[in-house]
């Protein structure tokens, strides 16, 4: 992991605490606040405001890649090696929905999770982290330069933190 | 009605905080005591008799099995629907309830989940046993060859493959995308070798926003394709016998019949496993009367479901006029294997009625006894479509008597060792209570005034 750029990281217990100092610093103008929470949060999640997850788009995608395979492969391999089975047409769609169902489950799940791990893994924002912020407290990292620190210090104290520190 | 209490919300346990959450559960990995290697000691021996009783069929043929016409499908294709058949109950628990956002299935969902997963491994051992050359069981999958040939797309087989496949690797997605935040906050708290283990396994996780956000609607669509998924295996499994013309098999009722007797099957083993696991781990705190009561229920709909299409086969058999199907139910009941098809009936029929009764759903020792009976109704289910319609077909020259041999038994106790081994090895290593998905439903502190 890349190094964390230097910043104020604070720790708070309580959720209306966080909210309040999450919209205090956007009205300062900080824009890349991460906020860590040991569950989803929505409250947090709307003070943030993230438009919706592009996972979808990989679920549409990888679901629709899924059904159109299992369609083309069942067909195409039915005429590639033509056997006659029960005097049934060669290429029989009927049956072959329950290949096309399951692969658009299979790609529509694989692509899904291609998705989580290319915006959640690999577009990771490297940060300063406490383990605490996977236990019960709410983390917040903002990210600002040596002589903003004061200014933010204070926002995050007045707001509620029981925790703040300054990471270089 | 004297009181109305809040529904979920458990009267006698106070509600645990977040910091008791992630406390109790990291302290259920690592040190389970005496009686946890014990178990391991007697499943690697049951497991170890099932791989010996494998080879020496390997080197003698399937008729050690007592395979002979007219009975090709036996004992091997029994435990396959019924290994599948355990899978469904956790894949209903995590998915198509996340979706009706039932709160109390948060602290069972991991062990169903675990469950699910294992439970196709060893399903999907079966197909492969009951070949008598298993090496050729990639034949099964369409790759390109050098003689040309792809397989055939019409066969339920086929389909089979396409689905129990797709299944286990949706199911094994599913289990690690939920385990993911858990196993982060467990290395936060970890030492040794086993921090490593979380690190690598945790992805990385912290739980900031962004990583929210994405998984959060990750998690949706997951649950979202494997609730169709789940009710498509099992009534592709289905298809495997209803597709054929054989009298017992050929019926329409059979996917829906299938499917719930999946479900009855599997909520009865997520039962068998839970009452020793909440001992054996003390997540009496957080696995309590309130899951087995619902679990009841769902195996109580279930079971009454199975119970009406046992009815409605024999319905359809005597209403249908064909003398083959009427044949072929008279034998099931008052045939040579009338011990079996009675003990389905009983167990699955009848004994899931107990259940209207709120005090039997809440006491735990006799939802344990339960669950054993369904386990063992639902083996001869399979083993009475499966075997006594084969050897009871439609020429009285070709019928024939089947008994399973020792082979048999020790590779379906082998199975069920594998089964549970995975389990305990899982058990041991891995959060076996969602820490996450239980901190969720309990509110976050707020500083004002504290909602309880």
């Amino acid at each position: 992991m890349t190094k964390a750029p230097g910043g104020v990281l604070a720790a708070y217990r309580h959720v209306d605490a966080a909210v309040d100092a999450i919209r205090r610093l956007k009205e300062m103008g900080q824009r890349d606040v991460t906020v860590y929470t040991p569950v989803p949060n929505h409250e947090i999640a709307q003070a943030v405001g993230h438009p919706a997850s592009p996972v979808r788009v990989w679920t549409l995608v990888g679901g629709l890649t899924g059904c159109f395979t299992g369609f083309a492969m069942s067909l195409w391999m039915s005429y590639d090696y033509p056997v006659v089975v029960g005097g049934k047409p060669l290429g029989s769609v009927l049956p072959y929905v329950v290949i096309g169902f399951e692969l658009t489950i299979l790609f529509g799940a694989l692509a899904t999770i291609m998705g989580l791990i290319v915006h959640a893994v690999l577009g990771y924002r490297p940060a300063a982290y406490d383990p605490r912020f996977t236990d019960d407290h709410i983390g917040l990292f903002v990210p600002c330069p040596v002589e903003r620190r004061p200014q933010v210090e204070q926002v995050l104290k007045s707001t509620g933190a029981v925790d703040v520190r300054v990471e270089t | 009605m004297a009181t109305l209490t809040e529904p979920h919300a458990p009267t006698h346990v106070a509600r645990p905080t977040y910091g008791e959450i992630t406390r109790d559960v990291a302290a259920t990995l690592g040190h389970p005591g005496r009686s946890y290697y014990v178990l391991l000691g007697i499943v690697l021996f049951v497991l170890a008799c099932g791989i010996g009783a494998l080879l020496y069929q390997i080197k003698l043929g399937l008729g050690v099995a007592g395979y002979q016409p007219p009975v090709m499908w036996a004992v091997y294709i029994t435990d396959f629907v019924f290994w599948v058949g355990i899978a469904h109950c956790g894949t209903l628990i995590s998915a198509i309830l996340y979706l009706f956002r039932s709160a109390w299935r948060t602290a069972v969902y991991r062990t169903a989940e675990a469950m699910t997963v294992f439970a196709v491994m060893t399903a999907g051992l079966f197909p492969v046993v009951h070949l008598g050359r298993l090496w050729y069981a990639y034949w099964l999958f369409p790759y390109p060859n050098q003689r040309q040939l792809w397989p055939n797309f019409k066969s339920p087989l086929l389909w089979d493959v396409f689905a129990v496949s797709t299944y286990f690797t949706v199911s094994t997605l599913f289990l690690i995308v939920g385990l993911v935040p858990d196993v982060a906050s467990i290395r936060d708290r970890a030492a040794g070798w086993r921090q490593k283990l979380y690190r690598i396994t945790s992805l990385g996780w912290r739980g900031t926003d962004v990583q929210w956000r994405h998984y959060t609607r990750a998690y949706l669509y997951l649950a979202a394709l494997a609730t169709p998924l789940v009710l498509s295996v099992h009534s592709v499994v289905s298809w495997d016998f209803a597709m054929s013309i054989v009298p017992g098999w050929h019926t329409t009722i059979f996917a829906p019949y299938f499917v719930a007797g999946a479900i009855y099957s599997g909520c009865a083993m997520v039962v068998t496993l839970l009452v020793p696991l909440r001992s054996v781990f003390k997540l009496e705190r957080y696995i309590h009367e309130e899951h087995f009561d619902n679990l009841g229920k769902v195996i109580l709909l279930t079971g009454t479901i199975v119970g009406y299409a046992y009815f409605v086969e024999y319905f359809i058999a005597w209403y249908s006029g064909s003398s083959f199907e009427r044949e072929a139910f008279w034998f099931r009941a008052f045939g040579s294997y009338w011990w079996a098809t009675w003990t389905m009936i009983i167990c699955n029929a009848f004994l899931s009625q107990l259940l209207w009764f709120p005090k039997i759903r809440r006491s735990i020792p006799s939802m344990f006894v339960i669950s054993l009976f369904v386990n063992l109704g639902m083996w001869f289910e399979r083993f009475v479509i499966i075997v006594v319609s084969l050897s009871h077909e439609f020429e009285p020259f070709a019928m024939d008597h089947y008994t399973p041999r020792w082979v048999d038994w020790t590779i379906t106790a082998g199975s069920f060792a594998w089964f549970f081994m995975w389990f305990l090895l899982f058990a041991k290593n891995f959060p076996t209570v969602s820490l996450t998905e239980v901190k969720e439903i309990i509110p976050m502190p707020r500083k004002g005034a504290a909602r309880s």
